[in-house]
């Protein structure tokens, strides 16, 4: 998507990525991104919760008119629970279990 | 909402899905790690008028259906109609830790109507569209993001957003 995004770019399309994967977007380099640090699946803000996805578009309307330089990241100020084990649990390798 | 951040000093503020992926395949006995997009500029274009005067599209790694495509092309919907759900199968999310039954959370075209509605932004163009996750950059900069690039030059459309899963 980070590829798509600057192939627009580069035509004058302003762009602006919404996602939950930092270092991969900020890896390839892209012109705008929004940062929710969530599981990967709801990069726009928790299920249901309209007010908190308002929010996150809200941040990415506003970096489209904000950014003055490519690069730019913002991150949403959200948690997604008190409970951190997410980070470790995706894609978790599991040593000295039988196949 | 929840704005209150827990971190442990002891580790990354955020995930790596870099270092994840290449430990996860590795111990599976794959030892070529993926080599993702890296570039060291990135393309800069400003808004062309005021966002209140703007056309703006969305795009998703999402695929209509409900199930995961045997091939993958670039689509559209219709943003006055769209689907009331696109399908996430065979894509790298979550599945653990939450779920992607609410379709604005992750293509948040109601959120974007309601932007129109608050003249917040212009109008939402008339086609959203889906990119498909390609494994060959080669791929996705040769045939899909060009084919992007010409549904929205052919809407007019002056700002994207784009969300990954």
């Amino acid at each position: 998507m980070s590829l798509v995004a600057r192939h627009l770019e580069a035509h004058g399309i302003a762009t602006v990525i919404l996602g939950c994967a930092r270092d991969v977007v900020e890896h390839c380099g892209v012109p705008r991104f929004v940062f929710t640090d969530f599981p990967l699946g709801n990069p726009c803000g928790k299920p249901y919760d309209v007010a908190m996805q308002r929010a996150i578009v809200g941040f990415a309307l506003d970096l489209l008119e904000s950014a003055r330089a490519p690069r730019t990241t913002v991150q949403t100020p959200f948690v997604w629970s008190a409970d951190q084990s997410w980070r470790d649990h995706y894609m978790r390798i599991e040593t000295g279990t039988s196949q | 909402m929840n704005t209150r951040r827990a971190v442990d000093p002891a580790h990354r503020t955020f995930v790596s899905y870099i270092d994840k992926s290449r430990e996860y395949y590795l111990a599976r006995g794959y030892s070529n790690p993926y080599r993702w997009a890296y570039f060291e500029d990135a393309p800069f274009a400003s808004l062309r008028r005021p966002l209140s005067h703007s056309t703006v599209t969305l795009i998703t790694t999402a695929h209509e259906g409900t199930d995961a495509p045997s091939f993958r092309n670039v689509y559209s919907v219709p943003s006055d109609d769209p689907p009331a759900r696109l399908s996430t199968a065979g894509l790298f999310w979550d599945m653990q830790a939450t779920h992607t039954d609410d379709l604005d959370s992750y293509f948040p075209v109601h959120r974007l109507h309601q932007s129109v509605h608050d003249g917040r932004i212009g109008r939402l163009a008339r086609r959203l569209h889906g990119v498909p996750t390609q494994y060959s950059q080669r791929k996705t900069r040769a045939c899909d993001a060009p084919e992007i690039l010409r549904r929205c030059q052919e809407d007019a459309v002056d700002a994207a957003l784009l969300v990954p899963l």
